[in-house]
């Protein structure tokens, strides 16, 4: 693969309290890649994933988008938490769609897309509307600005959901099981708006359990077990011809 | 009997019967019982040597209306005080930064503590301990003078309702979903920010209702500040009644007064809650009055349906 890596992670642990959760996890994603996380609930998935925005800490290791080390900064042979301003400022560039949607609710579809350019990138008002109906449309959602979450359906809300993350203009998005909290019907409007994002050459990092989705669309598949990921590669490997006993039982149950 | 209702059951669907709604007894004995009540307590009334013109004539004396005047502004400037004290000392025990949250626990335990009644005696005293008050340099001025009955009530009610608030907000901040202020972060907010715009306007909804009560019984206890010297309804209907002796007279107008007032109020948080009932169901928001009026009337049918 070329040498444009976006998001290096190297030896990243994560302990709550006497439990260790993540055990030395490397990765490496490049730029336009999109990498699904597979594995077992428990198996550390999430919880690397929010590492990777500093919502949650780091126990040891590093975790690299672009040229920063994110939520530290590295002084010598110590790493230094930033602040939560300057944590905040490197999230504008990752942008992140959670398992329950957490729209606004107080806030209609439009005000939840324009809340963060506006507010933190200081996007003029009537660009960041203008930007918002664009992304409405794109993800087949146009005409709803001025509808609240709770008019909308599951799968309309994770659509919103999404517009919200690329309106920050993310050179990055981590999705957290993007379709787990959805009704079966609902999950396949949800999966087209990612295909094609994956198609225009966002860099993604997907939780999932769609094995089909990871399948179709996935540069590499990561199977996650006990926190360390027990093998990555091309979806056709390790969807197709698993090598490791884990990913073999675990794929078993699925199919 | 039971040839009576075998046709119905075997086949005679089309038979169209009679619905008798349930009988509401317990409504009807309720309700007499309070219409009796009332009228046992209208007879004591007018048997009581009751002036009902005094009554009316005192209730639009200018000192009593200045004070319930004075009453509304002291609610008004110890409430905003203890509201901003509230947001502030909740978010502070809320900080997983032990001094800080130390300080508004502390803050809480003292001010819940004790009563309001002593409080406000201890502003109005502050002079004992320091007689002069002054930023180094730029103001300098003795206690007394600062200190007036007014502010000092302003300070005490407010001091205490800040600590009462304080809980309630915390309540309310709780009660918003941990994914909404994550969300906000994910956008690059910081904490301050999602607080600001995401946590407190959604935690509003949780607020107001026991927030509305608070207003209500501070415009009451407005009545405690007459112990420091403050103008109030109540000290002015007193000093009158200390001269002319029409003391149940003189309350009645209070009373009046201060239920006029409550209701004001109340009104006043209708409209809020409304406001911040904004997208929290996917129900219609319910209609105000004027709405309901409007409806009623045959100009505006489709606010109803």
């Amino acid at each position: 693969m070329t040498t444009n890596v976006l998001v290096r992670a190297e030896n990243v642990h994560k302990s709550f309290g006497l439990i260790e959760v993540l055990k030395g996890i490397n990765l490496e994603v490049n730029s336009g890649e999109v990498v699904c996380l597979l594995g077992a609930s428990g198996s550390g998935k999430s919880t690397f994933l929010r590492c990777i925005n500093h919502l949650e800490t780091l126990s040891n290791g590093r975790i690299w988008v672009g040229d920063k080390v994110v939520g530290y900064r590295q002084d010598g042979d110590r790493l230094y938490e930033l602040s939560d301003k300057e944590a905040a400022k490197q999230r504008r560039s990752i942008g992140m769609v959670f398992q329950r949607f957490n729209l606004f609710p107080h806030m209609t579809v439009l005000e939840n897309i324009i809340e963060g350019p506006v507010l933190v990138n200081r996007v003029k008002t009537a660009e960041a509307k203008r930007h918002a109906s664009e992304l409405l449309a794109r993800v087949g959602l146009e005409g709803r600005e001025h509808s609240y979450p709770r008019q909308l359906s599951g799968g309309q809300q994770q659509r919103v959901a999404i517009a919200r993350a690329l309106a920050m203009k993310p050179e990055l998005i981590l999705f957290d099981e993007p379709t787990s909290a959805l009704d079966p019907e609902l999950v396949g409007e949800v999966l087209d708006v990612m295909k094609d994002l994956a198609k225009s050459g966002l860099t993604m990092i997907v939780v999932t359990h769609e094995i089909g989705f990871a399948k179709e669309v996935a540069d590499r598949v990561a199977f996650m077990h006990g926190g360390e990921i027990v093998e990555i590669g091309p979806p056709a490997e390790v969807l197709g011809n698993p090598q490791h006993d884990r990913t073999k039982a675990f794929l078993s149950r699925v199919f | 009997m039971n040839t009576q209702t075998e046709p119905n059951v075997t086949g005679a669907a089309s038979v169209d019967l009679k619905i008798v709604p349930r009988r509401h007894i317990g409504r009807w004995v309720g309700a007499a019982a309070v219409v009796l009540l009332l009228v046992w307590l209208g007879v004591s009334f007018s048997r009581a040597k009751i002036d009902w013109p005094t009554v009316q004539e005192y209730l639009t004396v200018p000192v009593l209306i200045q004070g319930i005047g004075v009453a509304l502004l002291l609610t008004a400037v110890a409430m905003a005080l203890g509201l901003i004290l509230g947001v502030v000392s909740a978010v502070m025990r809320l900080s997983k930064n032990p001094v800080v949250s130390g300080v508004a626990w502390l803050y809480i335990w003292v001010f819940r503590g004790t009563p309001v009644y002593l409080q406000l005696l201890m502003w109005f005293n502050l002079a004992l301990i320091f007689p002069v008050i002054g930023i180094p340099g730029l103001y300098s001025g003795r206690m007394i003078d600062v200190l007036t009955p007014f502010v000092a009530a302003s300070i005490g009610l407010g001091l205490n309702q800040g600590a009462y608030t304080s809980e309630v907000v915390r309540g309310g901040i709780l009660s918003v979903d941990e994914g909404q202020t994550e969300a906000a972060q994910a956008v690059g907010m910081t904490r301050l920010q999602a607080m600001r715009r995401i946590v407190l306007p959604q935690a509003m909804r949780v607020i107001i209702p026991p927030v509305g009560n608070e207003v209500i019984g501070m415009l009451k206890t407005t009545s405690l500040a007459s112990a420091i010297g403050v103008s109030e309804i109540l000290s002015e209907a007193q000093h009158i009644y200390y001269v002319n002796n029409r003391i149940m007279e003189l309350l009645i107008v209070c009373a009046v007064w201060y239920l006029g007032a409550v209701s004001v109020l109340s009104i006043g948080q209708f409209y809020l809650e409304r406001y911040f009932a904004k997208g929290s169901s996917s129900r219609q928001l319910p209609l105000t009055p004027f709405q309901r009026l409007k409806s009623i009337f045959g100009t505006n049918r489709k606010a109803l349906s």
